[in-house]
């Protein structure tokens, strides 16, 4: 493959793309990121082998793609231009999906989407679909993402061709500081002025790190991105990189992503191959490398300085800031992380502008998000809102409600650093802030629906449980506070709870959260104080009773 | 300077300081379990944690940079409830063992829970889940006791570079471990201890101590230690006359709470059953000793040498005193020996070691010391260290060495033949054949003159002989030097622009340089090079010997030299002659007398009738022992003042009992020329005396009168006779001593020799050329020999491996060669092989390794089973006469049992 000379090129690669397009052929997307745990790459075989032995190769084709939503029911795929949208689907459903669907025109209802005993066979109509807006999963579930070809005929590296072009570095941070665009990790920085803070930082060598070591139980949004459309993250790391001004970057990510991973490989050496990573990118002085670094199974690593420790080689393990990694980062050059929800957000920014970009959202939050809707609810599955967008309507409308007779009790949001948000706070409209002051996060986009049957005790011990796990060991409150609060969740759960337990939970949720040293320890408490504040009945009745408490196994969508 | 306000107060700081400094600036004392000035902050215990206006939460001040305006409250109610909780919670994890533990008294989380009156834990669940580490015999560990403040990962990585420890798993179950959970010993720990010494609470112990008692009830000694010229200060923990460990002062230089492994688990040698305890007589060496009394002693020693004297004159004589010994004491050994023997035949044990750092420094400087501090080493920008194995021969000179590399980012140059641990650290590796460093160091000269990189000012303004110089070294191309040396012509050319591109250059050398045929030329070569690129006479420069004993400076520099009083004032100087001869109310000889070597060969010639050997062991540790031996036992009369019955003492007729340097006052002199108190620890075993008082007694005894009191009556004679001393006295030197010249009782001392002038005016550029080795390999004696020594030991061992924690590490010699090499000899390692010389031959074990340059073997003289010199020494240096130890020809076969 030639590499690109000049933006022109890239415009004239995308104008062959097309020509080359036939929208009169059938294409069947099949989702075989997440979908794989379910069979999905056996349905995909299938159909292929049935083609094959069908010659019909010409006018139908299979898409392997990434996350297309609606885990609840996976399998799934999408037939285009239909629109016609199966779920649960298995292999032996494949000759008659050829024969019926796509060489016939019929539905076959039973694998169709039910709601309320009503079949709903194009995607167009299914509710979940419906309430959503997608800006970065635009293409997830939509293009194969072992495709750059799929990702350049969808305005791919559109975004940096535009930045190299026409705007300088400055013109970047500005862009991206006018959107509001906030970092998805959980913490809600301004994305533009932590871009800003490293352009300015002293220091020849800058790194610019994408931080993929999603770890919140349940939570899937990232894995989703760099599975389903890993070249929307690496384009928004050359938008970045050219506005800090940084040759070299990583993306960190989970070992327990072995697709993501493989997804990011090819996608990286297609970007390579193409001139769009490595030495002067498109023709221009600017020059930027990609390297892909596994971690090693530690949620602590999703921390910034922890996952910088990492990189290094070193044990992932926080240290204190300042300084902070803008200005002494991986090895001790100024540094750049951000999401990778956040990168996948960039080259939307630029190509739709800032003024496009900052009508969606609320005063303070602008954009979508992405949550990973699991437990207590209907549809679990990847859902992309604007921000502002109700509970209720993630929950009921997008989400399909509680299934069986149970009630919405609350919902878990931000992980094992976040808050319950129970039932009276359906109506907030979700931003940074207003989940904040119900003592939830916003967080990376974990959302966990739980119905009344839900122990909330027993969750706030689950979170606990996590958190003393996964504590580097470093500091003292999160080391042993954790701990010490697990050891009295886990007594009061098993009815052994005394009456001072709540003022102890207290005192040390006070400490680990004011005293420990990074991010884990100081929100770790977060799950006790919110289960507190809403549901100190729970305790109480628990710590009378003295009645053990099942274990949570909290669900998680995938 | 920013201001900020703590506890309501201003102060002023750096930027780069964090609160806990300022804190410390106003007196306000904030409690910290994971702290040391001399790590890196990590913030991990949480107890120094305050409150900042308009922070989040509360910021650990160890880890937290002052900025302007700050607002910080110290000890507000939620700081002091956060501190306590974390003590309950500490607590909770931590054994209740105070009354048995060793380190009550002096642990931290004791001490911070007394001062917050924190009672006990509400969380009681400590289980000890693992047992005590009792498996090597220096560092007892027990993981129940740890609080992972880290300091020894720290501490381990970041001063002592060797990364044995390190964190491992999560959560609760976190603990510190060495990699794969292996035992100290095969860890890669090289036992300096650094780990022990930080440890906030009774995780890591020193083993030694353990049960011995209290550390109320243990007396804090100031000291220096013996064991190498880096002159460690020491303070030891003495209980009812036992030393029961070694610790360090972090504030006291030259090495700041760091030891070495000799420093710090080196100490229970004096306790040895083995001490001599009485003085020992015989008339001839083939009967054995008999004890006698100390009259007896001294009236025989007296009476013997008065009658050699009387009978073949006063050059019959000869002393040999200690580079181990204090300066007072090698003083009077020379002072005996002069004024009371009448000979200027005295020499010390410098002879063997850096006599030609002496001879090459003076020729070319004026003056034969260190010119700059050991300090001076971690701000430097290049360093040469050359022929010195300094992490095994000066481990704390090294620990500055590795900083100014890993944290200062200094440029390092290392030449020598062997893979030194250093190298890891090199920039370039310049790995010469043994005894080509004048050809090397005369390429890089070369190198720097033709590309016009040297200092031409600096040269023209305070150097003579430049001229000749290039004359001399301009056939020495890279090229050239490569077919001689086997260095590759571009790494010395690469090291030439590195040393010579840099105004912070510094030369540190060893005996690498010293112990060769052209020894001092070496040395005059070293200044050369650092005289034509003007790295002299500042900070971070210089041309720096490392000592090889405690006090090799300070015995030189007392006159315990055959040409010199003290201070290098020459023996035929008139002047110098009519001072000291009228100071010491005797006409003293103006001949200068013989160094060592010329003593053996003066008494096989039969003209050297009886010599005096003070704490030093030439049967085992001088080059060629079978020749030296056969000198001293023609010896009409041999005395010998030791603590232990060493080799040469086995050929005395008089062996007289003396203390160690536990057991004395007086002052050492480190390699950077500072001048520092020894305080008595313990007391002298019985049937034993102090050396001063022995040489003392036998001048009385001999007519001549000699009184003090005390040690320092000593020096103040010293202080009167030479005036680089002038300013010294017991009383100045205490703390941390002071760095000669000293010249009045107000100078502050001089760290930096040379600034303006050199000593002897002008620097002398000698012209040198190249001087191959004596005894090169051939078909029969086809390998190098080069001799050196290890970390766990010292010199002939009769210190070190008199200690049960080290021996138990390090307890045999085995022979070090490359694998080449063994290859073709069929040798694997712990195969015993013969190793033979033209002049001995000697069984020992091999150790096939890289460390080794092909065509080179190496051996140490620290083990009496393996007496290395009855191979060396057929060369000597051509001015200094120091044996050529880096250069034999040898040939290895495997044994044949």
């Amino acid at each position: 493959m030639e590499k690109l000379k000049n933006p022109d090129d890239l415009v004239k690669y995308r104008k062959s793309l097309e020509s080359k397009h036939r929208p009169d052929k059938i294409r069947i997307f099949i989702c075989t990121t997440g979908c794989r745990a379910l069979g999905a790459d056996e349905v995909c075989k299938a159909f292929k082998a049935e083609i094959e032995k069908q010659s019909l190769s010409d006018n139908l084709e299979i898409v392997d793609t990434g996350c297309q939503g609606l885990c609840a029911r996976a399998p799934v795929l999408t037939i285009e231009p239909m629109g016609i949208f199966y779920g649960r689907v298995t292999e032996t459903d494949v000759p008659e999906i050829i024969s019926r669907t796509i060489q016939k025109g019929e539905i076959i209802e039973r694998l169709c989407y039910t709601e309320a005993g009503k079949r709903t066979p194009y995607i167009r109509d299914i509710p979940f679909y419906g309430k959503q807006k997608k800006i970065v999963l635009k293409n997830c579930g939509s293009i194969d993402p072992k495709s750059i070809d799929e990702y350049i005929l969808r305005d791919g590296y559109a975004a940096i061709s535009k930045v190299l072009a026409t705007m300088t570095p400055d013109a970047v941070v500005n862009e991206v500081k006018n959107s509001g665009l906030r970092g998805r990790g959980g913490a809600g920085f301004p994305t533009g002025n932590k871009w800003e803070f490293v352009k300015k930082a002293q220091g020849d060598i800058k790194y610019l790190v994408c931080n993929g070591d999603e770890g919140d139980p349940g939570a899937f949004m990232d894995r989703a991105v760099l599975e389903g459309d890993p070249h929307s993250v690496i384009e928004g790391m050359l938008v970045g990189a050219y506005a800090i001004g940084s040759r070299k970057g990583f993306i960190y990510v989970r070992a327990e992503y072995p697709i993501a991973v493989e997804h990011l490989k090819i996608a990286i050496e297609q970007a390579k191959n193409l001139g769009l990573l490595g030495d002067n990118i498109l023709g221009t002085n600017f020059s930027f490398d990609l390297e892909i670094k596994m971690g090693a199974g530690a949620f602590v690593c999703g921390e910034e300085t922890a996952l910088i420790a990492s990189i290094e080689g070193k044990r992932g393990m926080p240290r204190p800031r300042p300084p902070f990694p803008a200005t002494s980062g991986l090895w001790g050059k100024p540094t750049n992380i951000n999401n990778v929800e956040t990168f996948a957000n960039v080259p939307v920014v630029i190509l739709k502008g800032s003024e496009w970009y900052k009508a969606i959202g609320t005063e303070t939050s602008k954009g979508t998000k992405i949550f990973a809707l699991a437990g207590n609810v209907k549809n679990t599955g990847l859902v992309e809102v604007p921000m502002g967008t109700t509970l209720r309507e993630i929950v009921f409308d997008i989400g399909g409600g509680i299934p069986g007779r149970k009630k919405f009790k609350a919902a878990q949001m931000g992980g094992p650093s976040g808050g319950c948000v129970p039932a009276q706070h359906l109506d907030l409209p979700i931003d940074y802030e207003t989940v904040k002051e119900v003592g939830a996060i916003m967080g990376s986009g974990g959302l966990i629906v739980m119905d009344d049957s839900t122990s909330m005790v027993e969750i706030a011990r689950y979170f606990m449980e996590f958190c003393q796990d996964e504590s580097c060991g470093k500091c003292v409150p999160c080391r042993i506070g954790t701990k010490r609060m697990l050891d009295t969740l886990s007594r009061i759960t098993n009815g052994e709870g005394k009456k001072e337990d709540i003022s102890l939970l207290k005192e040390l949720a006070e400490v680990t959260k004011t005293a420990s040293l990074c991010g884990l320890g100081q929100t770790a408490a977060n799950p006790v104080l919110s289960t507190i504040r809403y549901y100190l009945n729970e305790y109480e009745e628990l710590i009378n009773k003295k009645e053990a408490q099942p274990a949570a196994q909290p669900a998680t969508a995938t | 300077m920013v201001s900020l306000f703590i506890n309501g107060k201003k102060v002023e700081a750096e930027p780069s300081q964090t609160i806990l400094q300022a804190a410390q600036k106003l007196g306000i004392h904030i409690p910290t379990l994971c702290h040391d000035p001399r790590l890196t902050p990590t913030g991990a215990c949480r107890m120094c944690v305050v409150e900042a206006e308009g922070a989040r939460t509360l910021v650990a001040s160890c880890a937290t940079p002052v900025s302007e305006g700050m607002k910080i409250t110290t000890h507000s109610e939620l700081v002091m409830r956060s501190r306590r909780l974390n003590l309950e919670l500490i607590w909770s994890d931590h054994p209740n063992d105070c009354l048995t533990c060793d380190k009550t008294g002096e642990c931290q989380l004791q001490r911070l829970m007394y001062e917050y009156d924190v009672k006990t834990s509400r969380f009681t669940d400590c289980n000890p889940s693992s047992r005590p580490d009792d498996s090597n015999p220096a560092i007892y560990r027990d993981m129940n006791k740890c609080i992972l403040c880290g300091k020894c990962v720290r501490i381990c990585d970041e001063v002592q570079n060797q990364h044995i420890w390190a964190f491992s798993n999560r959560g609760m179950q976190t603990s510190i471990a060495t990699a794969f959970e292996k035992p100290l010993r095969e860890s890669g720990c090289v036992f300096c201890g650094h780990c022990v010494s930080v440890c906030p609470v009774g995780a890591l112990m020193d083993k030694p101590a353990m049960k011995k008692g209290r550390p109320w009830e243990t007396r804090k000694v100031r000291t220096v230690c013996c064991y190498c010229g880096v002159g460690c200060s020491l303070v030891l923990h003495v209980k009812q006359g036992d030393i029961l460990k070694v610790t360090a002062d972090t504030h006291s230089p030259p090495n700041y709470g760091s030891l070495c492994v000799k420093g710090r688990y080196g100490f229970e040698f004096y306790r040895s059953p083995d001490r001599l305890k009485s003085p020992l007589i015989r008339d001839h060496i083939d009967q054995p000793f008999r004890e006698a009394s100390w009259e007896e002693a001294i009236k025989l020693v007296a009476q013997k040498l008065m009658e050699i004297k009387q009978k073949y004159g006063p050059d019959a004589f000869g002393c040999l005193s200690s580079s181990r010994g204090t300066n007072e004491e090698n003083y009077l050994a020379q002072k005996f020996t002069r004024a009371v023997m009448g000979t200027n035949n005295m020499d010390n044990c410098a002879r063997v070691c850096h006599a030609p750092s002496v001879t090459g420094l003076r020729a070319a400087l004026g003056s034969g010391a260190a010119t700059n501090s050991l300090a001076d080493i971690e701000g430097a920008e290049v360093l040469i260290v050359s022929g010195s194995n300094t992490t095994e021969a000066h481990p704390v000179a090294a620990l500055k060495i590795k900083k100014a590399v890993r944290h200062n980012g200094a440029k390092l140059i290392v030449i020598d033949p062997r893979e030194i641990e250093l190298v890891q650290y090199a920039t370039v590796w310049l790995r010469l054949k043994p005894g080509t460093n004048v050809a090397l160091i005369n390429g890089l000269l070369h190198v720097i003159l033709k590309e016009g990189l040297e200092d031409k000012e600096f040269i023209r303004q305070r150097t003579e002989n430049i001229d000749m110089l290039r004359q001399v070294v301009s056939p020495y191309t890279p090229e050239k030097v490569e077919e001689i040396t086997g260095v590759p012509g571009e790494d010395i050319i690469k090291a030439a622009r590195i040393y010579a591109g840099t105004g912070k250059g510094m030369i540190v050398y060893g005996l690498g340089m010293t112990e060769h045929k052209a020894g001092s030329h070496g040395v005059m070569s070293l200044a050369n090079l650092a005289m034509i690129t003007g790295n002299i006479g500042r900070p971070n420069t210089g041309i720096n010997p490392l000592r090889g004993q405690n006090n090799v400076q300070g015995s030189c520099d007392m006159g315990a030299l055959p040409d010199v009083y003290t201070c290098y004032q020459k023996v035929d100087d008139p002047a110098a002659n009519k001072k000291f001869s009228e100071a010491w109310n005797c006409q003293l000889p103006t001949k200068p007398g013989l160094k060592e070597p010329q003593m053996y060969k003066a008494t096989l010639e039969g003209k050297l009738k009886a010599m005096y050997i003070i704490g030093y062991d030439p049967a085992a540790t001088q080059a060629n022992i079978h020749h030296v031996k056969s000198a001293m036992k023609k010896l009409d009369f041999l005395v010998v003042q030791e603590i232990f019955m060493t080799e040469t003492a086995r050929l005395a007729h008089v062996v007289l009992p003396a203390g160690c340097f536990f057991e004395k006052d007086g002052t050492f002199t480190n390699a950077e020329r500072r001048v520092r108190l020894l305080n008595q620890a313990i007391q002298l075993p019985k049937g034993t005396k102090h050396d001063w008082e022995i040489m003392c007694l036998i001048a009385n005894a001999m007519g001549y009168p000699m009184h003090y009191n005390h040690p320092k009556e000593i020096m103040e004679e010293v202080a009167s006779l030479t005036p680089e001393f002038a300013g010294i006295s017991f009383k100045r030197l205490e703390g941390d001593g002071l760095v000669w010249p000293v010249w009045d009782t107000n100078h502050p001392g001089t760290p930096i020799l040379h600034k303006d002038t050199f000593t002897r005016g002008k620097g002398k550029l000698n012209d040198l050329l190249y001087t191959p080795s004596e005894e090169l390999p051939d078909s029969s004696y086809p390998l190098y020999l080069t001799t050196g020594r290890r970390l766990y030991h010292y010199n002939n061992g009769s210190m070190s491996l008199r200690n049960p924690e080290i021996h138990s590490i390090s307890s045999e010699e085995f022979v070090e060669i490359h694998p080449d090499d063994a290859g073709a000899l069929d040798i694997k390692t712990d195969d015993r092989v013969r190793v033979t010389s033209r002049r001995g031959s000697l069984e020992v074990k091999a150790l096939v390794t890289t460390r080794s340059r092909p065509g080179s073997v190496f051996l140490s003289f620290h083990f009496p089973e393996t007496p290395t010199n009855v191979l060396t020494g057929p060369g000597e240096d051509m001015l200094a006469l120091t044996p050529e130890y880096k250069v034999c020809a040898v040939k290895v076969e495997l044994c044949a049992c």
